[in-house]
């Protein structure tokens, strides 16, 4: 990107479209500075003392300088918010690919006469922000004895996640020709068995589209678990970060320490299923 | 290998009557095509034998049994589509043992089978490829081993060859036949290429909006076409027909010329009749020839082996096809002189009446 932007200059007063390209390139590239730099300025401050971190604040820190991460994890909760965050954006992410994968099927490949409500009705909660909904959803998980647990999150962000899953799923596997079913069905296979083992392997890419999609707010959410949770062991990341912000004092490089530990899982997760996320935004556009 | 009866079998989607009552009697090992132009309701039943859509009413046989409320997996038939329907995750080798592994056949068994089938059908080199590196013409062998490696009662092919181009599809069409030869399984094949059908079937079966128009081996129903429409689509280029009159001297063209007739038609004099001849079945006389058709030459298409002519004659146009070439020119004047025993007559129903 940064090759071609530096090439482009040469040429372009000769030709319109290559200055268009050009100043295309110079926006990434600003976009990608603007985008990228707060995440640099958290991980070179997890690296400083909170003194350096005012002081110089663009210096490149000592990257040998780890105290902040040893404290973090060694004299905080946050091990047990990072394993709740896990066990929260996992369970939730599972439960939306399966149930949402399993709506989705239906809708997109048998007919029936309530195919079309169903997938609206799914459709409306895609217009819903619960949010809005949240004080009948308290009183919801209260009488289910639900609150100050995980499972209050979890089932809050299935539901949340489901709509976008089957809306997706449904898209794509409608895409799936009818030919293969039949040809399974000939071969002998069950119903959940070409399900299984001729549609889904086929349905990666939207899978990791709906997964990403919902990891990375499930992940991100500081609201749910601000109403639902108070038991300090229950708390997700983000709720928990919160207490390394002191009422009169803050320690600002372990909180970027943490910040840094907290993001890292989703941005991985991120680059490993990127190519499929690709793959399925482009899916269909070349046969 | 069983035979296949197929007993007044309808089929409706809603209140669209699209199969009225087909019967259909297919003898153990043998190749039946069905042919028809698109919508006549070739593929549905086709579908219907295979299990993968529902029997309005009727009957059919596989074997002994009637099948009608058997599931696909369970009346022992293999299906070739026309898109192949390849699992695209799966190799080759994988998507030709794919039924055997639900059947729960063993493992050596499954492979043993997968290299039997993929040696007689040259694809020993592609086991561990994946369909989207094959070529059309590899695709669709290994569809065809896919059905082979079940060792089935009856084949199903839906136009195995339309995704292919010209060359292959000859090619392939061999191959199917040869195929058919060495394991003589019952095939029922689709096809709406009446040239596929001519070449490749035992029998066939001509259908149109749903019913069975004719049953016959190939030069049967090439030679004695039960009706018009049978006629007009078996051959290629296809039958031309003139429509006229019955008079006493013969065929009467609608200008007043005669083409005498060898017999006489079962229908009184004056009725409408279509007089049906093939286009090599027309030979090109000097101009003002008596008994014959006058024409004019519109087109002339060299093939090589033969050389086809377009004519404008009172009525239409006339399609010629002359195994000599020819030094004729557009806008010549001709006429074309009917071989005699090679005219079919239809009467205004359209059912052949005569060979004349």
């Amino acid at each position: 990107m940064i090759a071609m932007a530096k090439s482009s200059p040469a040429s372009s007063s000769s030709r319109q479209p290559v200055s268009f390209a050009f100043l295309a390139q110079v926006i990434l590239i600003a976009n990608s500075f603007v985008m990228l730099y707060p995440v640099v300025v958290m991980v070179l401050s997890a690296f400083k003392t909170t003194g350096e971190i005012f002081e110089h604040p663009f210096a490149l820190p000592d990257f040998t300088q780890v105290h902040n991460f040893a404290k973090v994890l060694g004299e905080t909760s946050m091990p047990t918010y990072f394993v709740n965050s896990i066990i929260v954006t996992g369970i939730s992410i599972l439960l939306i690919l399966v149930l949402g994968t399993m709506a989705g099927y239906a809708v997109a490949r048998y007919e029936s006469r309530t195919n079309t409500f169903i997938l609206l009705f799914f459709l409306a909660g895609l217009m819903l922000p619960l949010k809005l909904a949240v004080i009948p959803l308290f009183i919801l998980l209260r009488d289910l004895n639900l609150l100050d647990s995980r499972w209050s999150l979890i089932v809050t962000y299935t539901a949340i996640g489901l709509p976008s899953a089957v809306f997706i799923m449904a898209g794509f596997l409608r895409s799936l020709p009818a030919e293969l079913e039949d040809a399974a069905r000939i071969d002998g296979a069950s119903e959940p068995r070409i399900m299984w083992s001729v549609m889904l392997p086929l349905a990666r890419p939207p899978m990791a589209i709906a997964a990403i999609q919902n990891a990375v707010p499930i992940w991100n959410d500081f609201f749910f678990p601000l109403v639902f949770i108070q038991t300090d062991s229950y708390k997700t990341l983000p709720q928990g970060l919160t207490t390394f912000m002191g009422e009169y004092t803050t320690d600002w490089g372990m909180l970027f320490a943490g910040l840094t530990i907290a993001a890292a899982p989703i941005t991985l997760l991120y680059i490993a299923l990127s190519r499929q996320f690709i793959q399925g935004m482009t899916a269909g556009a070349v046969k | 290998m069983a035979n296949v009866s197929i007993h007044d079998v309808r089929k409706s989607f809603g209140t669209v009557s699209i199969i009225k009552g087909v019967d259909i009697d297919i003898q153990d090992g043998e190749f039946v095509i069905l042919v028809g132009p698109s919508g006549c309701g070739k593929s549905t039943l086709l579908r219907m034998i295979a299990g993968l859509e529902d029997i309005t009413s009727g009957d059919i046989r596989i074997g002994p049994r009637v099948v009608n409320d058997v599931p696909p997996k369970d009346r022992d038939i293999a299906m070739v589509f026309q898109s192949y329907a390849l699992y695209p995750h799966m190799t080759v080798a994988e998507n030709m043992a794919f039924s055997l592994k639900l059947k729960g056949v063993p493992q050596a068994e499954q492979k043993k089978r997968v290299t039997e089938a993929a040696n007689s059908l040259g694809l020993t080199p592609l086991l561990d490829r994946y369909p989207r590196q094959l070529s059309g013409g590899q695709r669709q062998r290994v569809a065809m081993g896919r059905a082979i490696v079940r060792d089935p009662q009856v084949f199903l092919f839906d136009e195995p060859l339309s995704n292919l181009d010209a060359k292959l599809r000859v090619q392939m069409r061999a191959e199917i036949k040869e195929l058919h030869q060495r394991l003589k399984t019952t095939t029922i094949y689709v096809t709406h290429d009446q040239i596929e059908a001519m070449t490749m079937a035992d029998k066939i079966v001509v259908m149109h909006d749903g019913v069975v128009e004719q049953i016959g081996a190939p030069l049967e129903l090439y030679d004695r076409p039960a009706n018009r429409f049978v006629a007009g689509f078996i051959g290629s280029p296809a039958m031309n027909f003139i429509d006229g009159r019955f008079g006493p001297g013969g065929f009467v063209l609608p200008s007043g010329a005669v083409l005498p007739l060898e017999v006489k038609p079962p229908v009184g004099l004056g009725s409408e009749i279509t007089y049906g001849i093939r286009p090599e079945h027309l030979q090109i006389a000097p101009a003002g020839t008596p008994d014959s058709i006058p024409a004019t030459v519109s087109v002339v298409e060299p093939t090589g082996s033969d050389t086809t002519l377009l004519v404008k004659a009172e009525g239409g146009s006339l399609t010629v096809v002359l195994r000599e070439r020819c030094a004729l020119k557009p806008g010549e004047a001709v006429a074309l002189k009917p071989v005699p025993h090679h005219a079919h007559l239809f009467d205004e129903h359209g059912t052949r009446i005569a060979t004349a």
